[in-house]
């Protein structure tokens, strides 16, 4: 539970909760808690790697012939934009070390922007697989691939590009919550930093993921 | 104060100040009594005792429906209810049962009233993600309670695909509530390993913790690591079955396999989840009704580590029948008898502990000689079924529910009542009466060995889990089996009405064990910031009692 209270106006400060030592502790434990849900974070996807390996282990052909299906260009940029956004995440982490709030806001919405484009660009993806039928499972109707195992490979795109999707909605809302105080509080200095870095750490996540799904599913 | 009691120096202790500030400071429970007060709280002790509400509830609930199994198997054929039912009576048993009480119990009760205690903090490093685990949990409760209470579901509590896939009933809810529960899991477990890491007070190294705390670290790692697999799991059934995914579903390409495996890489740490916290717990307790440093420590800390990492590569003995090779069985066989080992040295210690030592046969100390049969009796079955040969034979009959009732629920149960009376006094700072005491623990291990000794019969002799009805032969055992589950029942009612009885009209103690765990150090029940005055000095090991016979005649002092 926060002890003191920064109102707008007063000097910027870090927080100390009663219940922590000092502000070093309190900042490591924070950054620990982070790496470990981090840790689930990757885990959980761990499971759908594991799915995909079994999978394409089984459907060799139809896994190639589907992969290749895929809107490649598509995929390509949606990879830069969200690289881009990492480093923008990372220039406002950069920013808010040195007190610039009003950057390290900007930042912050220039990879809201990015996130922004990376689920429109996703959208018409989906819309394109809607059209022509590659669904997963028992709403496949493409005629294009005919082999046993196409709506499986389908079913793990979806089941892992939603996750995924679910993830950068969820890294947006965190990243928001930042801009706003970055904006709003500006409090952001050189000892009072964590919540920009925890947030931009979440989003370095969310781009590590999507580097090893890009090639699992486009390239591969 | 005698100079043999380093411990207790002037100024370490302020639980010794305490008996001068008796009733001057307030203490957690009545530092705000209003509900809000109590519903907002980010208190680790006060979300430790509602997380104890919750989960009585629960566990009277599943207990419920385990009678109503047992009235059910009473008779050879149909009883008190017709199949369907009966499926989904035994689902909302297990999956109430697993999810809503035996995983959370001990850590999130006990762990979260303790470990800031043990590590001398002022709560944990998340106070407020604390509390939010709370309402993560009753929100994945309420979801499953709510699909269990609209029409039920019949897949038992493995959910296994594709039959969880295709079931009318409402899997879909249930599951998703598990996924909610599991989320709970991990804030919790982030929680402890954080606080392990980073709030332990000046003096208390990592080998100076208390063996509850390194428990509760091994188990926190355990809770990190297998639940995020489990959460995409029940994701992904839960697609499956509201969009035909065909992700395990054969007629679609999918493989049930798969979903065995991912299933059981959670299910099986799982098992330590709930059983390790209960090793703690008997480490605290045979220490000190033994008045003996723990036998061995690095031994028994180590081998919570070791249990919590084997566990990972054990999960392949629930497939021995699945079709898997049999190298893989033979090499997942060996993998599951080296948590016997780790196991096995914990309860050399144990016993190494209480020989020589001054044994005080309290309450707590009655449910650990319970647990003591029921962890190497469930163990070496245990060993058993992990023998590929043995377990094609006893796969899905009685013999193996009897095995993890005594190991899971035997170990965790006997882990969970001796950590109550253990604690009681702790949490209340109120005594309950000891002869009551010690006759329920007594009609409780009769009981559940009346309960689960017959079923490891019926099961050898061939009876399969789940079935409704068996033939007529297999009767008298599950009429003794059945008659056990009522002695069983019987001694938790005597609990209930002796614990609440104590928790109103009991006698005010600080510490009645005389206990040298870090957490004593403070009043019973301890104040909101754990501890009033100077932060607290630890001189000595956690498990310290100078010599058996002097700490008996100087307890008076503490």
């Amino acid at each position: 539970m926060s002890s003191a209270h920064v109102t707008p106006g007063s000097v910027p400060g870090p927080k100390l909760a009663a219940h922590f030592a000092s502000l070093e502790v309190q900042k490591h434990a924070a950054r620990l808690g982070m790496w470990l849900f981090l840790a689930t974070e990757i885990l959980l996807f761990a499971g759908l790697f594991a799915c995909y390996a079994a999978y394409r282990f089984l459907f060799p052909e139809a896994w190639a012939a589907s992969s290749r299906s895929l809107d490649l260009t598509m995929g390509t940029i949606n990879t830069v934009v969200l690289i881009t956004s990492s480093f923008t995440a990372a220039m406002a982490v950069h920013y808010a070390k040195e007190g610039k709030n009003k950057m390290v806001g900007h930042m912050n919405v220039l990879t809201l922007l990015m996130a922004v484009g990376f689920l429109v660009i996703k959208f018409f993806e989906y819309k394109h697989k809607f059209h022509i039928g590659t669904l997963p499972g028992r709403y496949y109707f493409y005629e294009g691939i005919q082999l046993p195992g196409a709506p499986m490979y389908f079913s793990v795109y979806f089941a892992s590009t939603a996750l995924h999707a679910l993830h950068v909605v969820i890294g947006m809302t965190v990243l928001a919550f930042a801009t706003v105080r970055a904006y709003r509080v500006g409090d952001f200095s050189a000892n009072n930093y964590t919540q920009v870095e925890l947030g931009s750490m979440y989003w370095h996540l969310v781009d590590l993921v999507w580097i090893f799904l890009f090639p699992m599913l486009y390239l591969v | 104060m005698t100079p043999s009691s380093s411990i207790a120096a002037p100024g370490a202790v302020p639980g010794h100040e305490a008996h001068d500030d008796h009733g001057h400071h307030p203490s957690y429970l009545t530092d705000g009594t209003t509900v809000k007060s109590w519903l907002l709280t980010v208190d680790h002790k006060r979300i430790g005792i509602m997380y104890l509400a919750w989960i009585l509830l629960f566990f009277l609930v599943g207990g419920i429906f385990a009678l109503l199994i047992r009235i059910e198997l009473l008779t050879p054929g149909p009883t008190i209810m017709d199949a369907m039912t009966y499926n989904r009576v035994f689902t909302l048993h297990g999956v109430v049962m697993i999810f809503l009480f035996m995983i959370p119990a001990i850590p999130s009760v006990f762990g979260n009233f303790l470990l800031p205690l043990m590590l001398g903090a002022k709560d944990v490093a998340f106070p407020r993600l604390n509390l939010l685990s709370l309402y993560v949990y009753l929100a994945g409760a309420g979801f499953a309670l709510w699909g269990m209470l609209n029409g039920g579901l019949d897949t038992g509590w493995t959910f296994y695909t594709p039959y969880s896939a295709h079931t009318t009933t409402t899997v879909a809810p249930v599951l998703f509530g598990a996924f909610i529960i599991g989320f709970s899991s991990i804030l919790t477990g982030m929680n402890f390993i954080v606080t392990t890491h980073t709030m332990r007070a000046p003096g208390i190294t990592w080998f100076k913790m208390p063996l509850m705390v390194w428990a509760l670290y091994a188990t926190s790692c355990i809770q990190v690591l297998a639940t995020p697999v489990i959460g995409l799991l029940l994701l992904l059934v839960t697609a499956e079955n509201l969009f035909s995914l065909g992700m395990f579903d054969v007629a679609r390409g999918g493989d049930p396999v798969l979903f065995q495996h991912l299933f059981w890489f959670y299910s099986h740490p799982a098992v330590y989840i709930m059983v390790l916290p209960a090793f703690g717990v008997m480490s605290e307790v045979v220490s000190t009704f033994s008045r003996k440093n723990i036998f061995g420590y690095r031994a028994v800390a180590y081998s919570s580590v070791g249990i919590a990492f084997v566990g990972f590569f054990a999960w392949g003995h629930h497939m021995f029948v699945s079709g898997q090779s049999t190298f893989n069985a033979g090499v997942f066989g060996v993998l599951s008898m080296l948590v016997g080992v780790f196991t096995a040295i914990k309860v050399f210690n144990w016993v190494g502990t209480v020989y020589k030592g001054a044994v005080e046969f309290s309450t707590p100390f009655a449910y650990f000689c319970g647990f003591l049969f029921f962890t190497v009796f469930g163990g070496m079955t245990g060993i058993a079924v992990a023998t590929v040969s043995l377990d094609v034979a006893w796969h899905d009959t009685y013999f193996v529910v009897a095995h993890f009732h005594f190991i899971m629920v035997g170990a965790t149960i006997m882990a969970f009542l001796a950590a109550l009376h253990y604690w009681f006094p702790k949490m209340f700072g109120k005594m309950y009466h000891e002869g009551w005491g010690l006759v329920s623990a007594a009609l409780i291990i009769l009981g559940f060995n009346a309960t689960f000794i017959p079923q490891f019969l019926v099961g050898n002799a061939g009876m399969p889990r789940r079935y409704y009805e068996y033939p007529e032969r297999f009767q008298a055992l599950n009429v003794a089996s059945t008659a056990g589950a009522s002695l069983l029942a019987f001694g938790f009612i005597i609990i209930a009405i002796y614990l609440t009885y104590a928790l109103i009209y009991g006698e005010r103690v600080d510490n009645p064990w005389h206990s040298k765990g870090y957490e004593w150090l403070t009043h019973s029940p301890p104040p909101t910031h754990n501890f009033i005055g100077p932060q607290p000095t630890y001189p000595e090991e956690p498990h310290f009692y100078v010599d058996p016979k002097k700490a008996q005649g100087e307890v008076s002092d503490v």
